[in-house]
Order: C-alpha cells, then structure tokens, then sequence
C-alpha cells in the first residue's frame, strides 16, 4: 500500500515514475489531481492514492512567444514558442500542462475539445518540471 | 449559495482622492509616486483637512519587494506623508491590493474604531527588465500554472481561447476592447498612453517612412491590429495590444466615518457596497470563461447595496487583458455570458454608450502599476461621479452609481465596490 503524502513532492515524484497520481476522498468520493490531503468538498481526510489514466480533452491553451524564464533556459523564444494549456480529464479534475504533438506557431490549427493523452518527458534540466505534457491521440 | 445581506457596522464616506502620473518613471521611487498621489488627493478636500487628523494607513502593493528589493513599505509611506507613528498595514492581493487596502479602510471605520483613514496603493515597476517583470507578476499566478510553463499574458490567452470555443467569439471582439479604451485614453491627463489606436498607426507609419522602410497600408484600426509586425503575439491570442503596460504609479483616497463627511465636501461618495472573493487557478475552476471570484465579488456588493447590475451607470473593469474585460463585464452581470465582446463591438461600452467601461482609459491606457490599480479605479469613479472628469466626463445627466471592479493574479482576489453619490 502506498504511503506517500498526498502533496505537490508526491506527485511530481509519481510523474517522475510516470504515473499521473492523485487521491480521492474515501468519504465523498471526489477526485483531486493533483493530489490533496484535505478534501475541500466534503471536510474529510480520508483520502486514497488515485492512479488517473492521462486521457482527456483540451480545455483551454495558448501558445507563448514572450517566453517564461524557465522555458527560456530550455531554449523556447519568439521564434520557437510552446504551447501550454488546460487538459480536463476524463475522471473529472482538469490539470495544467504543457501540450505538445502540435504546432505551436500555428495556433489557429489547435482546436479546443481534441482528446489528448499524456506524454513523460526526461527533465531537461535540474529544475525543470514541466516534464510531463499531453498530446493529442493519434 | 445562499448569503446573508451584509451590512457595514457604519456608514463610510470618501472625501478625498488623488493619484500620481501613471507611466514610466525610472527616477521616482515609491516614496515619490505615493506622495504625489497624497498631495493631489489633500488638493481635492473641498473644505480642507487637517492630516493630522488621520488615525491609520492601509497601503497596498504586490511585489516591491521583488522589484525593489525593499519590502515593509507601510511604514516607509507613512513617514513620507507625516503620519508615523500612527499604524500603517500593507495588504497584498496581487493586482487587487488596493482595493484591499480600501477594504481593509473600510472596515475599520465601519468597525468604530478609526473616524478617518488614508487607503491607496503604489507599485513600482519600470526599474526592472520586461523579463524581470514578467518574472514578479508570475507570482501572482496560482500553483501549476506558472510551473506547467504558463505566464500571466498565458493564463489570459488560454482563458480566451475556451471563449472564443464556447461562444464562437474571435480576435475582432478583443480588438475592439483595444480600440475603445484606447479611444478614451487621450482624454485622461493621468494616464501612460495617451493615444488611439489611429494616432498609434499614424505614428508607426510615420516611424517606419523615416527608416526609409515601406509603409503598410492599413485600411483602418483592426487592420492595424491584424499586422504581426506592429501587434506581435505574445501568448496566443494575446497580442501585445491586448495587454497593458508596465508602469509606475500610485493612488489614494480619504475615507471618514459617513456622518463626518459634510464637514470636508459637499459631494462625498458614499460606499454603497464592497465585495471579494477567491479564485481557485484552472486545476479547481468550475469553468475557464467565467471568474468565480468576481461573481462572488459582485454578489456581496450587490446584496449590501440592495442594487444589481441595472443600477449601476459605468464602471471601471479590471483589463488587465482584453479578454478580461470581455469577461468580467459578463461576470459583473451588465451583459449575458457571450454576449461582453459584442457590447464592445456594438459601442455600448464607450463613453456615450449605455454603459461606459473604463473611461479613465483602462489599464491598457491609463495604466497599470499593480498595487496602485484598485484605488486608482476609485479615483475614476470620485471623477465621474463629481463631474470633473474633464474631457471625458461621462455624458449622462444624473450620474450616481459606479461600480470599480479589480482583478488579482490570474483571478485569485477579486474585488467588488459599489460608490454612490446622494
């Protein structure tokens, strides 16, 4: 039985793993991803490792050419930018991550709705944690 | 959800307001920035004041500490504008931070225990780096995004993204949120761009015959915006003309107990109703094209005004980005859920429109030094609803109810406030 604590460390240990973890309340059966150890829903914490299947549809994206810092150093700018959005997950909870398989210059090709599944990247660098994404099912 | 009608202990009154330049002064500091706020708005007391007389100050501001590797600033203003060693508390809520500062005013006059307090905010932001800036505001954001890659003008650009799928809206309705405030902006002395999108375009044809380069020929302003050499994309579909500026700034307001008020003006602006709520970040939202903060906001001022969306004459909007105009207008319930960029596009937001937003110009034009915002909202609505708006005054005969509307972060503060004029 897993013992980890459903925190932030926890999850991105899971992603390191290639596991898309989070928990559920055993008492109001809501699903958290990522995971939490409280459950604002219902006040319990009665929670259970939850293993998502990284499928769902893009809610919401944008490609950006004014680049985050950490995304600089990974070498995206205004020529190369990227693509990153809202994945709304078949179980329920949405979740923020980059989107990749599409062309990021093109964002008029990106379509809200494309079902997506998710993708493990090797971190880049040393902090880099943006080292899971979704792409768009084949 | 079912909420009891909220009531201040007291009745508040605001006698005095004032703001700063709004631009990029790398020459000022914040010190510089409040008192020039704090002088204008000791200028507006109509019968004068003795500041001695003022018991407290709440001061907003979001991240002088990062950009000025100075944090603790309630103290420092409050030795700059001769009120130490009376309390001073700063509130941070990100871009909202004044308009907590005002609420926080608010409630300690409310409560009996201050007749009189200074509320505003200030923000300093031109000494760093458009990187650097981007870096600081990026703490606003709410966990996973800005670790998922996202930037502030990203979270925007995503959230219209969802909109324009839900409602089959375009970069046309974002536009014409551009060209409105901007066609108000001229008329704000205050503000940081004092321009319209034409004399813009005039400018950059001018710019590009002197480089001896070949002038395009845009057939109008949505021309204009539709070229990625002078409107380059930020963060899709952000484009740099749907965001605001950076900028240095600062604002305040005199806020006394109501029954006080006559003593220093004969056109006090009565608070009416003020309300905040929280955001969630889009990992918790219920939805991506509506910000539950600032339908929780509106629905706390709205129910201690007594007053819903119909009774409010204009408003200044939070647009931080074009888009979040469009949505809050639409959260704040003056238009249907789809229906915020057709208002625009249809003038019923301009200055003679049947709702005016963002008269001052917006943050887009007039300005957006973060921590200064929420009060400087405020300052607008003293203007308008005195008639001494100038140039811009709305044209409506018997003005008497604005709404100020400020966003936090990525919509984890937001802030409702109701002013009235009786």
């Amino acid at each position: 039985m897993e013992t980890k604590p459903f925190n932030d460390h926890s999850f991105y240990e899971f992603i390191g793993q290639q596991q898309l973890m989070g928990s559920k309340c055993e008492d109001c059966d809501t699903l958290y991803c990522p995971p939490r150890a409280f459950c604002p829903n219902c006040g319990g914490t009665n929670m259970a490792w939850h293993q998502f299947k990284g499928i769902g549809n893009l809610a919401a994206f944008t490609c950006i050419t004014v680049c985050a810092p950490q995304m600089i150093a990974l070498g995206y700018g205004r020529d190369n930018p990227y693509c990153v959005g809202v994945v709304h997950l078949e179980e329920g909870p949405k979740i923020d991550a980059r989107i990749l398989g599409v062309n990021a210059k093109k964002p008029e090709t990106i379509k809200i709705g494309t079902k997506m599944n998710i993708q493990y990247l090797e971190a880049e660098t040393e902090n880099d944690t943006s080292f899971m994404g979704f792409s768009p099912v084949k | 959800m079912m909420s009891k009608r909220k009531k201040l202990g007291r009745e508040v009154a605001i006698v005095g307001a004032g703001m700063s330049q709004f631009g990029l002064f790398p020459e000022k500091n914040s010190k510089d920035l409040f008192l020039e706020a704090f002088l204008e708005m000791r200028d507006s007391v109509d019968k004068g004041v003795d500041l001695k007389e003022v018991e407290a100050l709440y001061l907003g501001n979001f991240t002088n500490d990062f950009f000025t590797h100075q944090a603790h600033w309630g103290p420092i203003i409050s030795d700059i504008i001769g009120l130490a060693p009376r309390p001073a508390t700063r509130t941070e809520g990100a871009c909202a931070s004044s308009a907590l500062a005002f609420r926080e005013g608010v409630f300690a006059i409310a409560s009996g225990m201050y007749d009189m307090v200074l509320v505003g905010g200030v923000e300093q932001m031109s000494a760093c780096s458009t990187e650097q800036v981007a870096e600081g505001l990026a703490l606003g954001t709410m966990p996973y995004e800005a670790l998922a890659g996202f930037t502030f003008p990203g979270i925007f650009g995503a959230v219209a993204t969802a909109y324009f799928a839900a409602f089959g809206a375009s970069r046309e309705q974002l536009m014409g949120v551009t060209i409105k405030s901007h066609n108000n902006a001229p008329l704000n002395p205050k503000g940081q761009i004092p321009l319209t999108v034409r004399d813009l375009m005039n400018k950059k044809a001018a710019s590009f015959k002197r480089k001896e380069m070949s002038v395009p020929s845009w057939s109008d302003e949505r021309d204009f915006l539709r070229d990625p050499q002078v409107n380059p994309m930020v963060a899709w579909p952000m484009h740099l003309f749907d965001c605001c500026p950076i900028s240095d700034g600062g604002s305040c307001l005199l806020l006394t107990a109501a029954d006080m008020a006559t003593q220093f003006t004969d056109k006090p602006l009565y608070v009416a109703g003020i309300g905040q709520g929280s955001g969630r970040g889009f990992h918790a939202s219920p939805e991506i094209t509506s910000f539950e903060a600032t339908k929780y906001a509106a629905q706390e001022a709205y129910g201690m005004s007594g007053m819903s969306a119909s009774d409010i004459q204009f408003a200044e909007v939070h647009d931080c980005f074009s888009i979040a105009e469009i949505i809050h207008t639409e959260d704040l319930g003056f238009f249907a859920p789809g229906q915020g960029g057709h208002a625009v596009n249809d003038n019923l937001t301009a200055l003679d429109g049947i709702m005016p937003i963002n008269t001052s110009g917006g943050l887009k034009c007039k300005g957006h030094p973060v921590g200064a915002t929420g009060t400087a909202q405020m300052v607008e609505l003293w203007k308008q609803l005195r008639y001494e708006a100038g140039e811009r005054q709305i044209p409506q005969p018997d003005l008497q109810i604005g709404l100020a509307h400020n966003l936090g972060g990525t919509g984890g503060t937001c802030t409702v406030t109701i002013l009235e004029r009786r």
